[in-house]
């Protein structure tokens, strides 16, 4: 008889797992619906939680303090993607069509996801923002309708990085001769600065040394014994998660000098160097433009945000690389919506009106202090042939105790950056078989 | 009451032998078939299209031929997930390279490919058993991994690794709506299914299942194992293939060896043993199962939490998403080992009798 | 030259760790006939257990006094089962039946109370450690009695399967409770490389000094074993169960409890897998990985043999360090271009399954012989 009750409850069970439907939260309909792919679970989740608490957070000191968007509030859902690709293909199917005018935009953290939302973006014309990372070549909106990889690309990334190595060796004159490696995560996302690097290697005579390290890149070892037999000058690594810190240990293990290495700004965070300890002293990594620490904003967000509709946030916490990542972030959309409600109205607004909104964002530095994110970020202006708005960046270095500014901006090198985008994306179109937009007709 | 074989007489051993024997199987399935293609796109939300049907049934395709290994010929493969990315990057290559085949030839020659590598693979299998050789298939599992992602041939050298599926064009008709999509891998899957079922109720299928059930002895009455053992490594991994190649291009339309890594492995033979080893029908329930219950749990648990008055934060969903989901496998195993499809045929059972017990 | 051996060196090294996470798949299958897949899973709750007790920065007080409770209850259970011999022949309506209940109430109890004393400050080590170990016997107990023992007599993929289920289970349920941040673990291993051999070679060889502190832990736990094993009473039944449990059983071996200790015992060798990996790379969730490094180290040593998982985990730590490094050199020397790197990643699936064509049945695994 037990056996068959058994039996019964795990048929019912899975006829209820096959009948139930998705319930719908009922939506006001003066909402503006922007969903939040995160990973708060899984091998990345350490770099993913304070990033997704950034941007909640600024979304609800939105809603908190200015009633929300011209008083168009936002409606915003987290959906738990664990960096997996197919997962993200799912929570954006999931949540495109959610609130009354379907998702803003996504922002996808995560190369891999990017690949994959970049085919389905245009048939559901919903923008899709890669703020620091995605296909670099995507900077071109004729081609790229719908991306927006603002505030730099990774070839963009490795130019400024090349620039500081240049600088402290000297001049680029110097560079001749000289060995610079790259450990990278081997998936697409480490792979995007290979070709920036391997033009500019070509360009200034130094060897690339290439070491890829599998996911999730706890095991480095043959990677770093490598670097202590070739002994490369200096040392890119572009890792994310885990793999940051076991490269920052490892380096210590074949006593490579830390001060020799230069991560990108998705390694330069403090989850990257803490584990690590004192052994990571001295490592260097870009910044997206901002770094770590407090910038005026922050005062309103501890008054509005924390501890408010389930925020998650730490008050020690708010200040950390990857938090004000999330924010920055968040900000950028929500002023691309402004941007965009200005010419549509103050309701919500559809993807398509929103993507008018993203390329013809234009932030200048009296907005951006205004905003709370004085020298965060440099003023950024994004127009059909650029997406990406601005090529900025500089260096910080972990101190033990802290990310300490070392460096003055560096600009991406146009002259290098435009025939590569152009090259690129003109192969895109043509395997897509995309007609690029003409730039001088868009309003 | 009205599952009743009464009066139903077999005149013809053709009649005997046939898939249902049954009528009213025959009907019921025939329902569900037409339901499928012609209700269910008109009812369904694009959401449940695109995210619950397609990758369903992709992924059922899949563990159909995952359990002509498994279920029927008795070898535990763990290496699925790189047979499905041969069958992709095959049919990629043959799309990029050859562009004048049709899109369903591709996919197709991505399935041959993968069945001829799965011959290859299937070798080992001929002097090494049970769990050595499950541990044995993750060979190919991570050598395919690796090669698709640092071979640049492979790839066509895209500088990220990751690449595109070309425009869906089946014979003139452009597959691009989440609709068009289901429909085109229903009929797809149809054609496999209807194809895996007569296979493994033929001679063929019926050499694996003696190799499954005690392989020496298989070898006494006159099987040979070498034969019976690759053919159903090579058509396994053809099914395998072919879903790997629908799972790419009409699926994920864009893609890295990430997509088929080795939890794509462990998800379908979760299906296999869920839905049922040796059951055609199983596959589906199986696939089923594994695909929809994490996004059931993700979906609903924190309705559920605030019906006791607890807000859940997205971090804890998960977790307890993984716990559920954890528990109700081992569950299941428990309660059914032999899968959904013995339960299915208890209840077929049982409503042959109703409304007595005996 | 030196770079040679540094590369080999380096690998021994990490095949001993490899052989850490091995050597409880190994005890599981030998004594129950599982693949415990869980293993993994098991090495990231042993050490988030033992990380959060130790230098609590997630849990609060709270859990720490439940942890506190479990773990004494555990104990208390423990020591009462040894003292009365392994047997709890009572009669009904004697109070005596109702002792375990009894004791691992006030154990909980007592162990709370201690735990609420000490505050959510952390335990020293010597506590912290026995307390991580105790919640590793709860997971073995709960394993046992709500996993195996309802799916006895199934076949191994099954159970394998069921395993599997547990992985989940137990990701989930860890970091429910402790956490899913990076917690770096500091027990005072040394972290610093030394150089050996400096007057022969010119930089001298380059060893970390934390891989060898694995590597002396995983000496000492393989010796523990082995005396464990070969000398006490329960190792001589967990042999004879391991060799045929029928028979074992018809003998006055009692299965279950046998099960239970295997896992507990598996627990603990992932807690030392945990505490030398988590020094080197910080308590979090890519320990479960490490599972997968485990497996080729299990074929090729064979399921069944302790020192095949040692010997097993040496030959691949030292194959695909080498085979990592010289691949490159080696196809460009033979090709002309050199093959991109990586090779790690599948080089010891592949040796162990070339392996196997030639010996199915792994280095020391015993030989499997068929009959009609």
């Amino acid at each position: 008889m037990d056996k068959i009750t058994n039996r019964l409850a795990a048929l019912a069970l899975a006829g209820a797992i096959g009948l139930t439907g998705v319930a719908a939260p009922a939506f006001a309909q003066n909402e503006q619906f922007i969903p939040i792919l995160s990973y708060r679970t899984g091998a990345y989740a350490p770099n993913g939680i304070p990033f997704a608490n950034g941007m909640s957070d600024y979304y609800r000191l939105i809603n908190n303090r200015d009633g929300g968007i011209n008083g168009v509030k936002i409606a915003f859902e987290e959906c738990e993607t664990g960096y997996a690709t197919d997962k993200g293909v799912e929570c954006y199917e999931r949540l495109k069509a959610k609130g009354p005018t379907g998702a803003a935009f996504f922002n996808p953290l995560s190369t891999g996801i990017t690949f994959a939302l970049t085919e389905k973006a245009p048939i559901d014309k919903i923008p899709i923002i890669t703020m620091g990372y995605g296909r670099s070549e995507s900077r071109n909106g004729a081609v790229f309708t719908w991306n927006f990889p603002l505030l730099g690309t990774y070839w963009t990334a490795a130019n400024i990085a090349m620039q500081h190595i240049a600088k402290e060796m000297g001049g680029f004159d110097k560079l001749k001769g000289k060995k610079i490696a790259l450990v990278f995560h081997d998936s697409p996302y480490g792979k995007e600065p290979i070709p920036m690097l391997t033009e500019m290697s070509k360009a200034h005579g130094f060897e690339l040394v290439l070491l890829p390290v599998t996911h999730p890149g706890v095991e480095q070892k043959s990677q770093w014994l490598q670097i202590r037999q070739q002994r490369p000058d200096y040392t890119l690594l572009w890792g994310w998660g885990v793999m940051n810190s076991t490269s920052v240990k490892e380096a210590a293990a074949v006593n490579y000098p830390r001060d020799k290495m230069v991560g990108v700004w998705w390694s330069g965070a403090e989850p990257d160097v803490l584990p690590a300890g004192d052994q990571s002293t001295g490592y260097k990594a870009l910044m997206l433009q901002h770094g770590s620490g407090k910038f005026p904003v922050h005062a309103d967000i501890t008054k509005h945000a924390l501890g408010k509709d389930g925020s998650q946030s730490k008050p020690d916490d708010i200040d950390d690389v990857l938090y004000n990542r999330g924010m920055v972030n968040a900000m950028l959309g929500v002023e691309a919506i402004r941007t965009a409600q200005k010419r549509f109205g103050n309701k919500p607004l559809t993807g398509e009106q929103i993507r008018w909104g993203l390329e013809n964002l234009d932030l200048s530095a009296a907005r951006i202090k205004e905003l709370g994110f004085e020298g965060a970020l440099k003023p950024l202006k994004i127009s059909c042939g650029d997406h990406e708005g601005t090529r900025s960046g500089r260096v910080h270095q972990w101190t033990g105790k802290e990310w300490k500014v070392i460096s003055d901006w560096y600009e991406g090198d146009d002259k290098l950056l435009v025939p590569m985008v152009r090259d690129t994306s003109a192969k895109y179109a043509e395997e897509k078989k995309i007609t690029a937009r003409d730039c001088s007709k868009e309003s | 009451m009205f599952y009743r074989e009464a009066g139903q007489f077999k005149t013809s051993y053709g009649r005997d032998m046939a898939v249902f024997p049954i009528a009213q199987d025959r009907i019921a399935i025939g329902l569900i078939v037409a339901i499928a293609f012609l209700a269910v796109p008109f009812m369904a939300t694009e959401y449940f299209l695109s995210s619950i049907m397609v990758p369903t049934l992709i992924l059922a395709l899949a563990a159909i031929g995952l359990n002509i290994l498994v279920g029927y010929c008795g070898q535990v493969s763990l290496g699925s997930g790189a047979f499905m990315a041969i069958g992709a990057y095959a049919a990629y290559n043959f799309a990029i390279r050859v562009p004048e085949l049709p899109l369903l030839v591709t996919i197709l020659l991505g399935g041959v490919v993968s069945a001829m590598v799965g011959i290859a693979f299937g070798i080992p299998s001929l002097r090494i058993k049970g769990f050595y050789l499950a541990v044995a298939t993750l060979a190919a599992q991570f050598f395919f991994d690796w090669l698709f992602l640092r071979v640049g041939w492979f790839t066509n050298y895209t500088p990220s690794g990751s690449v595109n599926a070309p425009q869906l064009n089946v014979f003139g008709w452009i597959v691009n709506t989440p609709t068009e999509k289901y429909l085109f891998v229903l009929g797809v899957v149809c054609v496999l299914a209807v194809l895996a079922k007569n296979l493994v109720r033929g001679h063929v299928g019926r050499q694996w299942m003696a190799i499954r059930d005690m392989d020496i002895a298989a070898e006494i009455i006159g099987i040979r194992p070498m034969y019976a053992k690759l053919t159903a490594f090579a058509v396994s991994s053809f099914f395998v293939g072919v879903a790997g190649s629908l799972w790419a291009f009409v699926h994920l339309g864009s893609w890295e060896p990430l997509a088929f890594n080795i939890d794509r492995s462990f998800q379908l033979l979760f299906a296999v043993i869920i839905g049922g080893l040796g059951s055609i029908a199983g596959c589906f329930m199986g696939a089923a199962f594994m695909w929809i219950l994490p996004i059931f749990l993700d979906i609903a648990l924190p309705p559920l939490g605030e019906l006791v008055g607890w807000k859940m934060d997205k971090a804890t969903v998960s977790h307890f998403g993984f716990m559920i989901f954890g528990a109700l496998i081992v569950f299941f195993l428990i309660v059914e080992p032999h899968g959904l499809a013995r339960l299915w045929s208890i209840m077929k059972e049982k409503l042959r009798l109703w409304p007595f017990p005996y | 030259m030196a770079f040679f051996l540094e590369v080999l060196i380096g690998g021994l090294l990490t095949g001993v760790l490899y052989s850490l996470v091995a050597l409880g798949f190994v005890l599981i299958f030998k004594a129950s006939g599982v693949f415990n897949f869980a293993q993994g899973a098991m090495v990231l709750m042993a050490g988030l257990a033992l990380v959060q007790l130790f230098e609590p920065t997630y849990i609060g007080l709270w859990h720490f006094v439940g942890v506190g409770a479990l773990s004494a209850a555990v104990v208390g259970l423990l020591v009462l089962r040894t003292v009365r011999g392994g047997t709890f022949a009572a009669a009904k309506g004697d109070w005596r039946i109702h002792l375990p209940k009894i004791v691992a109430v006030g154990a909980g109890l007592l162990g709370g109370v201690l735990a609420l004393a000490g505050g959510a400050k952390g335990w020293p080590l010597w506590l912290a450690i026995p307390a991580a170990i105790a919640v590793m016997v709860a997971v073995a107990w709960v394993v046992e009695r709500w996993v195996l023992r309802p799916l006895v007599n199934q076949e191994g993929i099954i159970l394998f399967m069921a395993t599997l289920g547990v992985t989940f289970f137990i990701d989930g349920f860890s970091q429910t409770l402790f956490g899913s941040n990076v917690y770096p673990l500091n027990i005072g291993l040394s972290k610093d490389p030394m150089f050996l051999l400096e007057g022969v070679f010119e930089g001298g060889i380059l060893v970390n000094k934390l891989d060898i502190s694995g590597g002396v832990i995983a000496g000492v736990l393989v010796a523990g074993l082995a005396v464990f094993f070969q000398k006490t009473r329960i190792g001589r039944a967990l042999r004879a169960v391991a060799d045929d449990h029928a028979a074992a059983q018809s003998v006055g071996i009692p299965l279950n409890w046998i099960w239970f200790i295997v896992w507990s015992v598996a627990g603990v060798v992932a807690l030392v897998a945990a505490i030398v990996w988590g020094s080197k790379l910080g308590i979090q969730f890519s320990l479960t990985f490490l599972a997968l490094k485990a497996l080729p180290v299990l074929i090729l040593g064979g399921f069944t043999s302790v020192p095949g998982a040692i010997v097993g985990g040496l030959l691949i730590g030292a194959g695909e360090k080498v085979a990592e490094v010289y691949f490159p050199v080696v196809t460009k020397f033979l090709t002309g271009t050199a093959m991109p790197g990586g090779v790690e990643y599948w080089f010891a699936y592949v040796l162990a399954l070339l392996f196997l064509l030639f010996r199915p049945q792994g280095l020391f695994g015993e030989r499997i012989i068929e009959r009609v």
